[in-house]
């Protein structure tokens, strides 16, 4: 059994099936649509450039054929663990002699003054960009808190589609948590080239209006005027459900290398898990389709007893405007950053090394080095520091 | 509707009818075709839907761009008729296009 239907969920029963699995499976998810993509709620399908089906990771017939119950827009309320139960919503009990969470995370909330006024969106769902698609229209002055990635790629679609886009960021400089200060600069002046205004150290202190948000108003006065605001300020693991059921929590359902929590019987994937990196030699949570994909192909190949290891080198992405960021790896721990290419020349990559072992790439419109560090970084390769700081030398022969 | 051949890693043969507009890599997704992984879902971000374009076809179809030329030169096994499904839209032109899924991604 299976709840949560997103990437790791459709995952697990892809993995599950072709793995030779051939017993009763059910994959609960509490919102009604088939299992689908989050990454282009912010990009192509809030542009409108992409149909509802598209996102969709497989067609119905595809469950049909692999003999998956779906139990679409219903939630889990409880697991007990000892009769190895799951209690719905709707009261059905479901048994389970395996069971997979993949319960994802959820956007954090504001929660100043005015937080709650209608006009103020998360993104998240596809609910929830259904409900900011209709606010978007040319000319509409859109305030957006938070210059993460949902913050940055929903400012640039929305600016794309004509609307006045305000960035308030509350730290020094954009996407601080994810990338190195000059990727932050290059972003910042992308979007202002693009008519974005940027503005960070910006404390929102509240969201002021009547039926309907009208502004935000900031820590040192300033006041922006606002036809909606969109809050992207970061996302919290799922874990309530776990958490009563007595599964070791910490930042997210606490997994071993095998994906399995704390009681035998129960595996976790994805957003919600805190789990150990082999590679880096530390516990870690990650947002990312690439750790859905592989935590669940691991924990469903695992249900079925085969002791794989989940040891991945993270990757991300994100696309903003016309340009394209790429990052392989964790760069906690590093000693030193290099700069390979010029910012201005729109294609350059940041490397960042601990005792000349790359650690993470972060690669601007630059696939070729994105793509050789990810092998270099699993390889543990120590890099030579004046051919990686020389653009003309190909990433992988920098060693 | 236009037909799409994959040849599977194990050398079976699976025939999709796709919907003009859509990428190879969809058409591949939606019916399961083995080993197109396509984790990025069609961003151009992770290599995990590479295949060798049939000889025949290599021509008929618009040149790669540099993101997708950079990627492919990392990806696994490279060859001078690789590219990334995410990065074919289905026309009415590819009706018989034929490609080889190879045997690992990424």
């Amino acid at each position: 059994m299976i709840i949560g239907a997103g990437q790791a969920g459709a995952q697990a029963v892809d993995t599950l099936r072709r793995e030779g699995y051939t017993g009763r499976l059910v994959l609960i998810g509490a919102e009604t649509e088939l299992p689908y993509q989050r990454p282009p709620l912010s990009k192509k399908y809030l542009a409108g450039e992409l149909a509802e089906e598209r996102l969709w990771f497989r067609h119905q017939a595809f469950y049909e054929e692999h003999h998956t119950e779906l139990r679409l827009g219903v939630r889990a309320s409880r697991l007990d663990t000892a009769s190895r139960r799951v209690l719905l919503e709707d009261g059905a009990e479901l048994p389970y002699d395996r069971l997979l969470l993949c319960l994802g995370a959820s956007s954090r909330r504001m929660t100043c003054p005015g937080a709650d006024h209608v006009g103020v969106h998360y993104l998240r769902d596809l609910g929830d960009a259904q409900r900011l698609r209709a606010e978007i229209r040319p000319g509409a002055k859109l305030v957006i808190v938070g210059g993460g990635y949902i913050g940055l790629e929903t400012a640039a679609t929305c600016r794309h589609l004509g609307c006045e886009v305000t960035v308030l960021e509350m730290g020094d400089r954009l996407m601080a948590r994810v990338v190195a200060p000059s990727v932050s600069q290059f972003f910042a002046e992308q979007h202002a080239a693009h008519g974005i205004r940027v503005i960070c150290d910006a404390r929102v202190a509240a969201l002021e209006g009547d039926t309907r948000v009208r502004r935000v108003l900031c820590a040192d006065g300033s006041v922006h005027e606002a036809d909606f605001v969109v809050v992207g300020i970061g996302a919290l693991a799922t874990s309530a459900l776990a958490q009563a059921a007595g599964l070791a929590c910490d930042n997210g359902i606490v997994v071993d290398e095998f994906c399995r929590t704390s009681d035998a019987a129960i595996f976790a994937a994805g957003d919600c898990t805190n789990h150990p990196s082999p590679h880096y030699g530390r516990r870690v949570r990650l947002e990312s389709v690439d750790n859905a994909f592989e935590q669940a192909k691991t924990a469903a190949q695992n249900m079925l007893g085969r002791g794989v290891i989940h040891d991945r080198i993270p990757w991300f992405w994100s696309d903003q405007l016309d340009n394209k960021l790429l990052i392989v790896g964790l760069a906690q721990g590093h000693d030193r950053i290099v700069l390979r290419g010029e910012p201005a020349s729109r294609s350059f990559s940041v490397c960042y090394l601990a005792d000349r072992e790359l650690l993470a790439v972060e690669a601007i419109n630059h696939s070729k080095d994105y793509m050789a560090a990810r092998k270099l970084i699993a390889e543990r390769a120590k890099m030579d520091l004046n051919k990686l700081a020389d653009p003309s030398v190909p990433l992988k022969e920098a060693v | 509707m236009p037909r799409i051949v994959f040849v599977e890693p194990s050398g079976e043969i699976r025939e999709v009818d796709a919907p003009i507009g859509i990428s190879v890599m969809e058409a591949a997704k939606q019916r399961g075709v083995a080993g197109i992984v396509a984790q990025c879902g069609g961003a151009c971000a992770c290599a995990t839907c590479h295949v060798y374009v049939d000889a025949a076809w290599v021509a008929k179809l618009p040149p790669a761009e540099d993101m997708e030329q950079g990627m492919l030169e990392s990806a696994w096994e490279p060859r001078s008729n690789s590219r990334l499904s995410c990065q074919i839209t289905v026309t009415a032109k590819l009706d018989g296009l034929r490609v080889s899924v190879p045997a690992q991604q990424g």
